[in-house]
């Protein structure tokens, strides 16, 4: 997906100022409320005009001020996900479910209703009524709705904030699986670091109504790392633990972990904060945290007077976080080798 | 109770100009409403005022207007009169003079539905494939049924009820323009003919009380079949 802005916007005070070229499948939107991503996921759908500019997707013209184009929002074929489903309360889920594919020019049908039905697990609730479903329901109901009508682009507006956390991470999966299924690019809104990290590979930082930064998840976690209240959250998918002594070891790399929190005979999803992690220049004799793992630094990078330190242990990844001075005292330089000790309960289980 | 056949032709022609009414006003209502609650237009204020005028006006003063428009000198009463349409004193007039009274409260009631419509709502029909004319009829007209329905309801009963304007557009001539309340006005001013009035009275009564129930009926299967 291409997607070329070169528009602005006024709107009473506010005033949208955005010239960007966004290409990749998983691009996120990043920025706090009253940023400009709602206006910015309104001028690309069509629902707003821009005072002027010019958008362009995948080569075609969906607006240019100059040659006075604007395509009306049916005709761009970008479907949207909002915070709340917005199912239409008047009709049945099926009804809801396939609004958009029935409205599909037949040259345009590439996704088949049925694997779609499957995938997001919806069978149970075509025959229900909108108002009988939970949230969660209602939210892949949505997202099933928007790519069955087979969009050249989908465009997700903060499509988790309305959901509590264990519905969030119950969600993201299906996010993630129907856009890399159907091969349906997407545009991802949100405030959430977390969201950006497990949803996006391209991110753009909006603020003021401005595009202030284009960065990866990645680099955008190390570089809020100092600020952000939990510091930089390492996201380990761990599957099949045993049980040993009420503790869940779960295999990593050539790694176990000992995890309180875990479940059995399911794949798991588990946040582990950069400040949960202590580090240790030679082997601790004693520890009470049942996680000791040898490591090599292999990249270190600053910020905000924070040190991340980049960990590589047999095969995995972990970034652990300490303030400058304990770098300095232990001497911690690319290459040298650390002991890294984590507590079974530090490990939180997402969803 | 036997009425008089004057009466039942009052009956007959009180229904008939109240359904009229309602029918001609419903879908300029609709699209008032519509303009009203979706589209960002300058001077909504004044077309409010405007809209909402007959609801404060005396309706003798709403026919008197009615008359110098559609009389045989006013500007479009000239117009018809040339292209061979009588409106004036006939039953065309009544349901004129009941449309313009009934508008403000048929407006009010579907601006109210349309107002609970959210705009995502519409925005995401949009975004799915759906053009304008599309999105209106399969979202925000079945939407706003509920609105639909209690603004008819509340007009055909104004309709039904109503005497000021009527009475000066399309007189009070028995068997044309005699609808229900002007004929109870006949029968009240000559004092031999009160029972007369009362039995009239009644079946307004029971006109109403069934309206009324038929609106609570549908509104309660909408709200079933919509799953609301």
């Amino acid at each position: 997906m291409k997607l070329h802005i070169d528009v602005e916007k006024k709107m009473g005070d506010f005033s949208l100022q955005v010239n960007a070229d966004i290409s990749g499948e998983r691009v996120g939107i990043f920025g706090q409320s009253g940023s400009g991503k709602s206006t910015l996921v309104h001028l690309v759908s069509g629902m707003l005009q821009p005072d002027s500019g010019e958008i362009f997707l995948d080569g075609d013209c969906l607006f240019s001020s100059r040659k006075g184009i604007n395509l009306s929002p049916e005709k761009r074929r970008i479907a949207l996900v909002f915070q709340h489903a917005m199912l239409f309360p008047h009709l049945s889920v099926k009804t809801n479910l396939f609004y958009g594919y029935k409205r599909c020019r037949a040259e345009n049908k590439r996704i088949r209703p049925e694997a779609l039905i499957d995938l997001l697990k919806l069978q149970p609730l075509l025959e229900r009524r909108v108002k009988h479903l939970s949230g969660g329901e209602k939210q892949r109901v949505a997202l099933g709705r928007a790519v069955l009508a087979n969009p050249r682009l989908l465009v997700m507006d903060e499509p988790l904030a309305a959901l509590d956390d264990t519905l969030r991470f119950q969600i993201i999966p299906y996010l993630v699986s129907a856009g890399e299924e159907f091969k349906v690019p997407y545009l991802f809104i949100s405030h959430s670091l977390t969201e950006m990290q497990l949803m996006t590979e391209t991110v753009l930082v909006v603020d003021k109504g401005r595009v202030v930064e284009e960065t990866t998840p990645e680099q955008l976690a190390r570089q809020r790392m100092a600020q952000s209240q939990n510091g930089y959250l390492n996201f380990l998918r761990l599957t099949a633990p045993l049980l040993q002594n009420g503790l869940f070891a779960y295999p990593w790399g050539e790694n176990t972990l000992f995890i309180s929190d875990g479940k059995a005979n399911t794949e798991s999803m588990f946040e582990l904060s950069s400040r949960e992690i202590i580090l240790f220049k030679r082997h601790p004799e004693a520890i009470s945290a049942r996680n000791l793992l040898d490591c090599t630094v292999t990249e270190m990078f600053d910020s905000d007077g924070r040190v991340g330190i980049v960990l590589a242990t047999h095969g995995e990844k972990l970034i652990a976080e300490i303030v400058r001075p304990a770098a300095e005292e232990l001497n911690i330089t690319t290459g040298s080798t650390l002991f890294a000790a984590i507590k079974a309960s530090s490990f939180r289980r997402l969803g | 109770m036997m009425l008089p056949p004057e009466d039942i032709t009052a009956i007959g022609l009180s229904l008939k100009v109240a359904l009229t009414a309602t029918a001609l006003a419903l879908p300029f209502g609709f699209a008032v409403a519509w303009l009203i609650v979706f589209k960002p237009l300058k001077g909504k204020v004044f077309l409010e005022v405007l809209i909402n005028l007959p609801l404060t006006l005396p309706p003798v003063v709403i026919g008197y207007f009615l008359l110098l428009l559609l009389g045989k000198n006013g500007w479009l009463g000239k117009l018809l009169t040339a292209s061979g349409i009588e409106i004036i004193f006939t039953w065309k007039a009544a349901v004129i003079a009941s449309a313009v009274v009934g508008f403000p409260l048929l407006v009010r009631s579907i601006r109210l539905g349309m107002e609970s419509i959210d705009q995502q709502l519409i925005e995401a029909s949009r975004s799915l494939g759906a053009s304008w004319f599309d999105s209106l009829a399969t979202i925000v007209l079945p939407l706003s049924l509920r609105g639909i329905l209690a603004g008819s309801s509340l007009m055909f009963a104004r309709s039904l009820g109503e005497f000021g304007a009527t009475i000066i557009v399309a007189g009070n001539i028995p068997g044309i323009t005699q609808t229900i309340p002007l004929a109870i006005y006949d029968y009240a001013s000559s004092p031999s003919s009160s029972t007369m009035a009362l039995s009239l009275c009644i079946v307004s009564v029971v006109i109403s009380v069934a309206v009324l129930f038929l609106h609570e009926i549908l509104a309660r299967h909408l709200d079933r079949s919509s799953g609301l």
